[in-house]
């Protein structure tokens, strides 16, 4: 074959050594684990709450309200639903939301509604709409976001962007981002409405 | 010996690019290049991998048999990524979220496995640790002039969020270069990407060939 420098080793210690390795890979890769496991935890609930509070003044509630959820379902969308309670009683749901209604793939909502039929905040968590055109909805870029803060729940049907008639600026090159958010936030609105009382049980 | 060192040096940096010659590792260098802090995080990691997975293939080079030696380089290589993974996953939050699926993409991405191959599985440690260190530099410079090209046509600026990479002090590094309602979104476009790295090539190739000619 390749002359005396190259003899082929048995079946057995090459798969010896494959799993000594993997062994050793393995347990490496679990120490590591065990030492970051409570820092990646302590971050993702830090990161959590901080997204909370940008749709709900921390001053408004005083429950434990990361871990204050709740799921449901309803037309087929899943919403998490955060509770926001003052002395026990509630003040507002934080809903996350999706809609696949945007120009390219999902955008990921989180939606603050005060129990006394008010929007309190809407945000934009996560979306892969164009730079420049779409992406007018962080609030980094501009200020439509905040256009829902207090609105009220009423009149739901007309809830849409100029162009379809309804009373929400559209974006100059971009229609089906915006139409897309409020829709959301419309079909949100609605879900509050007839699962008020599920939500806050 | 010196010149042995500065030889896998020029060709990790220049002569044998991993990104601009040999063309690997394109995936996560087309994707991520959009600013020039994303493409510094990427850079840092992947070089941290190439350093890490040399510097083991290398120690253990008498220990891996050559009929198994490709599973073997991979279990190192996908060992190291989820440990790099994991730390930045504790202590650099706000870019993980950012690089999010790419970290562990670069697993895939050849030119790690490349040089496990062709230089660590047959080199002693300190010349394999520096090769990991040159290539993986190399790779940062192509993403960082990708992303500073690709930020600074696209949204005008240069260094923004650096926060997420430095911390707080660093959150006035952002350049404004031109007003932001310049910005060419084509570049920030995945075709952005590639028409930048063609660019790129390009210049390498014809400072490469002016060199040769004189």
């Amino acid at each position: 074959m390749r002359g005396k420098y190259y003899t082929a080793s048995p079946p057995t210690l090459a798969a010896l050594r494959i799993g000594l390795f993997s062994f050793i890979i393995v347990g490496l890769v679990s120490l590591v684990y065990h030492g970051t496991k409570d820092k990646i935890a302590d971050n993702e609930r830090r990161a959590l709450l901080q997204s909370l509070q940008s749709v709900t003044d921390k001053r408004r509630y005083d429950n434990d309200l990361a871990n204050d959820k709740v799921q449901l379902q309803s037309g087929g969308q899943a919403y998490t639903v955060y509770r926001a309670r003052q002395a026990g009683k509630p003040i507002a749901a934080i809903i996350t939301s999706t809609t696949t209604q945007g120009y390219n793939g999902e955008i990921d909502l989180l939606i603050a509604i005060n129990v006394s039929g008010t929007i309190n905040s809407v945000r934009v968590l996560n979306h892969r709409e164009t730079p420049g055109l779409g992406d007018a909805i962080e609030l980094k870029k501009s200020n439509w976001i905040l256009s829902f803060n207090q609105l009220a729940l009423q009149n739901l049907d007309q809830w849409a962007v100029k162009r379809d008639g309804g009373n929400f600026d559209q974006f100059t090159g971009a229609t089906i981002t915006p139409r897309a958010i409020v829709n959301e936030v419309k079909n949100t609105a609605l879900f509050f409405q007839q699962h008020q009382h599920e939500i806050f049980q | 010996m010196r010149s042995d060192y500065s030889k896998i040096l020029s060709n990790g940096l220049w002569h044998n690019n991993q990104a601009l010659v040999a063309l690997l590792g394109l995936c996560p260098l087309l994707a991520v290049s959009n600013t020039v802090i994303n493409s510094l995080g990427l850079g840092l990691a992947t070089t941290l991998t190439l350093i890490l997975s040399n510097l083991l293939v290398s120690s253990l080079r008498q220990f891996i048999l050559p009929e198994i030696r490709l599973p073997l380089f991979v279990l190192i290589i996908a060992g190291v990524v989820t440990i790099i993974e994991l730390i930045m996953h504790a202590w650099f939050y706000e870019l993980y979220k950012i690089l999010g699926i790419f970290i562990p993409l670069i697993v895939t991405n050849c030119a790690i496995i490349g040089r496990a191959e062709v230089f660590a599985s047959k080199n002693r440690i300190m010349p394999s640790v520096l090769d990991g260190l040159a290539m993986g530099l190399g790779f940062s410079f192509a993403l960082i002039v990708l992303g500073g090209f690709r930020e600074l046509l696209g949204s005008g600026t240069l260094l923004a969020q650096a926060d997420l990479l430095f911390g707080d002090a660093a959150k006035d590094w952002k350049i404004n270069v031109f007003d932001d309602n310049s910005g060419i979104l084509l570049a920030m476009l995945p075709p952005g990407a590639f028409i930048g790295l063609g660019l790129l090539i390009a210049l390498k190739n014809t400072t490469t060939n002016l060199r040769r000619d004189t």
